[in-house]
């Protein structure tokens, strides 16, 4: 046993690098795929339309927890062989991202009136056309808030990647915690570190929702 | 891939499965008890109440479960309340649903037009009466869809309690797994068993909201 040091206080914040690289590689993956979630799910094709809709729910009806787990034992199994853990735990983030963002931006899509599609092709737009400069630019607008109001989300989801052994924010309290017989103030350190990484986004979202208000 | 030497831990899963939707009750009903008194008080004109419940809410909703589980865990102890790993994230679960509650009772009730309610009293209703049919009619059908979508999520939360060693489902899992070493079997199943968990709630929500608010219905 050892009393909390200024060292344990440090090691904490450079497990951020941790939480800050699973975020940006669940975004970095999970965005695009996002994209075709939603523009899936807004297809003329029942068939696409259906499989985008079944892979979401599936994956938005299992726990986070869960998705990490599978896809770490899973990968090995799936591939043939061993992969880093690193790969697994991207693997499963990126879909966790992108069922949630995905419905996000087709709430997003579906939310701009058909007419604006019509009003487009009087114009003599293509179908990309329309879809990129009066749709996209409309939905843009509406699913920014929940969408600033999701990285919130999956930056408490990291919290989990702990578990499989990474290194972030949470496990480092954990070993923090084990060290010094401080829970208290470890816990409290870890928890105001997330709550002043998430707090400006949560308000950040707030004023996007009041200021692109989509009544306007 | 083998799931025979799963086969003979079917009762474990189901008392795991038991389990997990006690602690999805219980912190969905103190969640919402939280949920009203907290939307009551952001209502109400004592300001330090309404910062406080500001404040909590933030705090609760700014910060990740797992924390929040470890936490009331590992250091109510420090103040002499030791509580036991279900208890503990019971408590922790139904704060953390709680904080979400609050914002969405608010906002259902905020969703009904004040002029409505004026109307109401115009007409010479009661406190009451007012409450009970202009108010909360369409409060409560504004709220569902988030509700409900809130408990599926708090279902699938209950997954966290496994780190303090709660006797849920994916504690569970990791029991099963270190007497079969069969790990990807072990969470495949636990997947499936969560995600007809999930489905079957949805579902049963869809039904109960099409039912009693034929839900949606077009304004």
């Amino acid at each position: 046993m050892r009393s909390f040091t200024l060292i344990d206080f440090v090691s904490l914040f450079a497990a951020l690098r941790w939480t800050v690289a699973l975020v940006v590689l669940a975004l970095a993956f999970g965005a695009p795929l996002a994209l075709a979630f939603a523009t899936g799910r807004i297809s003329r094709f029942a068939g696409l339309r259906w499989t985008m809709a079944a892979c979401i729910q599936i994956v938005q009806s299992v726990p986070l927890l869960g998705l990490l787990f599978f896809f770490y034992f899973g990968m090995p199994m799936f591939l043939g062989i061993q992969v880093p853990a690193l790969v697994a735990v991207t693997v499963a983030y990126t879909l966790y991202t992108a069922a949630f963002l995905g419905e996000i931006w087709r709430g997003g899509l579906e939310a701009v009136k058909q007419a604006q599609w019509e009003a487009g092709s009087c114009l003599g737009l293509s179908a990309w056309q329309q879809f990129r400069h009066i749709i996209a630019a409309q939905a843009l607008r509406l699913s920014l808030p929940p969408t600033v109001g999701f990285l919130v989300q999956l930056i408490k989801g990291t919290s989990l990647a702990s578990i499989l052994g990474f290194v972030e924010l949470a496990r480092a309290g954990q070993v923090v915690s084990a060290a010094t017989f401080q829970p208290l103030l470890t816990y409290a350190l870890v928890a105001a570190i997330y709550f002043a990484l998430c707090l400006p986004l949560t308000l950040w979202s707030r004023s996007l929702e009041a200021r692109l208000d989509g009544s306007r | 891939m083998n799931f025979l030497p799963l086969w003979r831990y079917q009762n474990q899963l189901i008392d795991g499965a038991i389990v997990t939707l006690e602690l999805t009750v219980i912190a969905a009903l103190a969640g919402l008890l939280i949920g009203v008194a907290g939307a009551v008080a952001l209502n109400g004109r004592i300001t330090p109440l309404r910062w406080l419940v500001r404040g909590y809410i933030e705090l609760f909703r700014n910060t990740p479960s797992l924390i929040q589980i470890f936490i009331v865990f590992f250091v109510l102890p420090n103040f002499g309340l030791k509580l036991p790993a279900f208890e503990a994230a019971a408590v922790a679960l139904s704060l953390y649903f709680g904080a979400y509650s609050v914002e969405i009772i608010r906002a259902g009730l905020d969703s009904v037009p004040k002029n409505q309610i004026e109307a109401g009293q115009c007409l010479g209703l009661s406190g009451w009466q007012v409450f009970r049919h202009i108010l909360l009619p369409p409060a409560l059908r504004n709220a569902y869809p988030a509700v409900t979508s809130q408990f599926v999520l708090l279902l699938l939360g209950t997954s966290l309690a496994s780190q303090v060693a709660a006797d849920e489902l994916f504690h569970v899992a990791g029991f099963i797994e270190s007497r079969t070493y069969r790990s990807f079997e072990v969470y495949a199943v636990i997947c499936v068993v969560y995600f007809t968990m999930a489905m079957s709630f949805k579902a049963l929500f869809a039904i109960i909201g099409l039912a009693a608010f034929r839900w949606p219905r077009r304004r």
